[in-house]
């Protein structure tokens, strides 16, 4: 096992109002987000005196991290700078457009903060309130231009494909927008109707593109983003060159990271464990439960979402043996049909076949 | 022992759900045969389908002493037989082994197609019919008409028929006297060889086979050596006794006219056929009883175990089968897409679904079965006649001279205002006419000449559900008839399917060739690559569905928390793959074999 540099990801767990697409754990109420930063804190120390690593990145996620106020964020990044050594960090933050106004990003920039996700979803209004959003298309706007006169240029923008009423022409327009800001990365998802949403138990009330046109939106907005210079590093993420989120990244590569916070999960030192969804219990007696772990088929699964695909290199890096030939040979029966590419020391799912990876994945591992 | 003259041979014929096993269960209770404690449903349907479905598979044979009214006791037989044609043999033989026959129509439904047929037979035994009309207690009864029923289209008397509830006992002694009154005592004498007609026969672990017999002249003691005629082997009489409801009672001796069992360390049912004559090997008789015949399975089909590795536990479960079942034939057969197998035989349809859901149930095995067969005589070109049961060993098409099917003689009883939709089901179903009878002003006896493999083929439940419920059907063989015949092949991504192909008329190939690939376009899932299905006769593709490529399969988001979740998401994927059967490169699911078989349903 190498001895990489950590992740910290901070799950924030309230929110306004909850999407009728999200199955994310968070709270309406938000009377206990006092005692709920002290929490953290608390488990950022504890934490610090158990894990002999250097910080990395931090990702502020949620839930809505931007209900919290400049100063709760800086007192915990600045609770993370106390106990664990840093090098250099990637510090993320996801922000409701309709929320970026109300906060001292300069201040923020200063303590750290260098990166944003911010939560767009779609440039349409219509479609915006079919989400359940509370931002506007004029709030994007208005976000993007206010970040950026605050010195944060690295912004990755979420899109959703697959929207009821959605054409071509928003992810058209979208990725328009994002090319003419000068957005560096950007999270395409397609919708998927998460048991126990209100869409899910709505599911009749609302016109859900089938399979196959949320195929042909996926491709139409990979070809969008190809021909303005993103590069589709993961099956759901693009990026301009060097800006792909190194927070991110470790999900994917195997990288420890630690979670903090109610569902947050973590895998430090090839362990995995999380904290329950229940933000009371996180504040009056916060413990982590485990779970069982597979690293090497983890491993795999994970690197093939990317476009680098599985290395033996990094594999062995990362396990300490090669590669097993199985599962070359394995993937050797997609390769004549050409939905992967295997070498002698990679294998990878090629960009076209993203979007049949669960068959080839599963085959695999 | 009692004398001849006190004992009654009797077996109750109905039709399904006219109270036949309810009947038998008042019987065993007013003879006091069964103590209140042992006393449960349908007591001689003994096996969990036989009282689940409601119908009776294997004969059984109680003894039980009722004492008459006129202050003797007697000792009454009653044989019960399955009512279904599969096993029409089967029933003939068991009514060979009486003197009488009680009749159970249903006061409301009247007679069916079953009762009539069965009835039939009972009146070419010889048998004395006592009619019973049951159920009365039902606010639809109407016992006068049934009455006039019966008279008329079986044409015996029936003004003095009890008219009784089995469900809640009325007038169920009514019937006993009948019995003591109307059938004669048996015949026969015990001073002749002995003669033993075999009516049945089941494998016991303990015993070996036990084979119930009626004694019709002679008699058998233990340490017998006795012969079976047809079957030529013999053995040692090691047991003899009378089967009561509950258990075996042994003896000293069966007489001329008793009805009991005897186990000589048989090991194999098939050793003691049913209607085959036991005699003894010192003293035999003359000649057998009349009416013995091999039975022959009529209907085909491959039986395959879901999981490959099973083929061990079906083989099992199978030869265990036929050690009670004499009429169950297999033999190893293998296909490409459904693996190693067996190719099995039935007497009919039902006689398939029982020993399907026997093998499922009590052996508890996922099995997977081919399409039903019957067997088809093919005059070839070279002077030559071959019998094919199995489309996999059909010939090239320019070999043959001429094919030949089974036909049937068919009887369908309905009401009258189905008429029009049976006689459309029967056209569809190459039926010729023959001819109609009203049974009474509302009822209807519809006779047409049907190819049997059109019956096999889920004309049953089409009947049924053409009718509402209300038609009932039955079928013998009439012979070979020339016809065009053609094996469809279903082609997926290029390669034939040996388990889905079939037999067919021509007039008909093309619309089920269409069914079966849109049946088949729905039940493959999407897969990696485009999947053409073809239905073809000797190369030529007369129907083409296309499984379109898979477009979408992707877990869009995968972050921390999820990983675990997702991995198990992913493995269990593979899991389902495991499921399927893998041809080629095309994975088919296990229901889509099942599903072809039942095109008609929707």
């Amino acid at each position: 096992m190498s001895k990489s540099n950590l992740g910290i990801y901070i799950h924030v767990p309230f929110c306004r109002g909850k999407c009728p697409y999200c199955d994310f754990y968070s709270l309406t109420d938000e009377s206990l987000k006092g005692k709920y930063v002290s929490a953290v804190c608390r488990e950022i120390e504890l934490w610090g005196k158990k894990i002999d690593k250097t910080v990395d990145t931090i990702y502020f996620g949620g839930g809505t991290p931007s209900l919290l106020s400049a100063d709760n964020i800086i007192q915990i990044l600045n609770t993370v700078i106390d106990n664990f050594k840093i090098s250099n960090p990637e510090i993320t933050m996801e922000i409701n457009p309709a929320d970026t106004e109300f906060l001292d990003f300069e201040k923020l920039r200063h303590f750290g903060l260098n990166r944003v996700s911010l939560g767009a979803q779609s440039m349409n209004n219509s479609q915006l309130k079919i989400l359940g959003r509370r931002h506007n298309a004029e709030d994007i706007k208005k976000s993007v231009n206010f970040l950026k006169s605050s010195g944060i240029n690295n912004i990755s923008l979420d899109i959703i494909l697959g929207v009821p009423e959605q054409k071509n022409e928003d992810i058209e327009e979208f990725v328009n927008f994002c090319l003419s800001n000068g957005i560096p990365h950007i999270s395409a998802y397609m919708l998927k109707i998460e048991e126990g949403t209100p869409y899910y138990f709505n599911k009749e009330n609302w016109k859900f593109c089938s399979d196959d046109e949320l195929a042909d939106f996926y491709i139409y907005a990979c070809e969008a983003l190809k021909k303005c210079g993103y590069s589709h590093y993961e099956i759901s993420n693009f990026a301009k060159g060097g800006f792909e989120s190194k927070h991110n990244l470790k999900y994917w590569d195997l990288d420890d990271y630690l979670g903090i916070g109610p569902s947050a999960h973590s895998l430090v030192g090839g362990k995995r464990f999380y904290y329950e969804k229940n933000l009371k219990k996180f504040i009056d007696n916060a413990r982590v439960e485990h779970e069982k772990t597979n690293l090497e088929k983890e491993f795999i699964m994970l690197a093939l979402r990317t476009k680098w695909g599985v290395t033996n290199t990094k594999f062995k890096q990362k396990m300490g043996y090669d590669l097993p030939k199985t599962y070359f040979e394995k993937a050797k029966k997609f390769e004549k049909h050409g939905l992967i590419e295997c070498s002698e020391n990679r294998i990878k799912i090629n960009e076209s076949s993203f979007l049949v990876s669960n068959v080839i994945i599963s085959e695999i591992i | 022992m009692l004398s001849k003259e006190r004992i009654r041979n009797f077996s109750i014929i109905a039709h399904i759900d006219h109270g036949k096993s309810t009947l038998a269960d008042r019987i065993l209770e007013l003879t006091n045969s069964v103590s209140k404690r042992d006393m449960e449903s349908q007591i001689l349907d003994d096996m969990d389908l036989e009282r689940e479905r409601g119908i009776t598979i294997k004969s059984h044979a109680v003894s039980l002493f009722y004492n008459a009214d006129d202050g003797k006791e007697y000792l009454f037989n009653l044989i019960d037989t399955p009512g279904h044609v599969d096993f029409n043999y089967e029933v003939s033989r068991s009514l060979a082994a009486c003197e009488g026959a009680i009749l159970v129509v249903d006061a409301s439904q009247g007679i069916e197609a079953q009762t009539l047929a069965n009835t039939y037979l009972a009146l070419d035994a010889g048998l004395e019919i006592i009619p019973v009309i049951n159920k009365i207690d039902l606010p639809s009864a109407d016992p006068d008409r049934v009455c006039k029923e019966i008279e008329d289209v079986i044409g015996i008397p029936a003004e003095d028929a009890p008219r009784v509830s089995a469900k809640t006992g009325l007038n169920i002694k009514d019937v006993l006297e009948s019995i003591v009154k109307s059938v004669p005592p048996p015949k026969g004498s015990e001073n002749e060889p002995l003669q033993a007609l075999i009516f049945d026969s089941y494998y016991d672990a303990y015993k070996g086979v036990i084979v119930y017999v009626r004694i019709m002249n002679g008699k058998v003691k233990v340490g017998d050596k006795i012969k079976f005629m047809a079957g030529g082997e013999s053995f040692t009489v090691t047991e003899c006794g009378f089967s009561k409801a509950t258990n075996l009672e042994s003896c000293d001796e069966l007489t001329a006219g008793e009805v009991g069992y005897i186990s000589a360390s048989i090991k194999t049912v098939s050793s003691a056929k049913v209607g085959d004559t036991i005699t003894l090997a010192d003293n035999p008789a003359d000649k057998p009883l009349p009416g013995y015949r091999e039975v022959s399975p009529m209907v085909f089909c491959g039986i395959y175990p879901l999981d490959g590795s099973k083929y061990g536990d079906l083989k099992d479960a199978l030869e265990k089968l036929k050690l009670s079942d004499a009429s169950l034939s297999y033999e190893p057969e293998t296909s490409s897409a459904l693996g190693f197998g067996f190719r099995c035989g039935f007497l009919g349809l039902l006689h398939m679904e029982i020993i399907q859901e026997r093998l499922e149930r009590e052996y508890n095995l996922d099995l997977i079965t081919t399409a039903p067969s019957v067997i088809y005589e093919l005059k070839l070109t070279d002077g030559s006649t071959i019998f094919i049961d199995n489309p996999t060993n059909y010939p090239n098409a320019g070999t043959i001279q001429d094919a030949l099917e089974p036909m049937t003689n068919a009887h369908i009883y309905a009401p009258s205002k189905y008429i029009g939709a049976i006689m459309e089901l029967c056209q569809e179903r190459r039926g010729v006419y023959v001819d109609m009878k009203y049974i009474d002003t509302e009822r209807v006896d519809i006779h047409y000449k049907l190819p049997l493999n059109e019956i096999v083929y889920d004309f049953f439940d089409a009947l049924k559900s053409n009718t509402k419920g209300y038609a009932s059907f039955d079928y013998e063989l009439a012979g070979y008839e020339s016809s065009e015949l053609v094996k469809l092949d279903i082609m997926l991504n290029g390669e034939v399917v040996d388990a889905l192909s079939f037999i067919i008329h021509r007039d008909k190939a093309y619309q089920r060739a269409r069914k079966m690939a849109e049946k088949l376009k729905e039940k493959i899932p999407r897969q990696l690559f485009e999947i053409p299905i073809q239905a073809a006769i000797g190369g030529k593709v007369i129907a083409r569905e296309t499984v379109k490529a898979m477009r979408k399969d992707v877990l869009a988001k995968c972050y921390g928390g999820d990983i675990t979740r997702k991995k198990k998401l992913l493995e269990k994927q593979k899991e389902g793959k495991k499921r399927m059967r893998q041809l080629g490169s095309v994975e088919i699911p296990q229901d889509a074999f099942m599903s072809v078989l039942k095109l008609d349903e929707d």
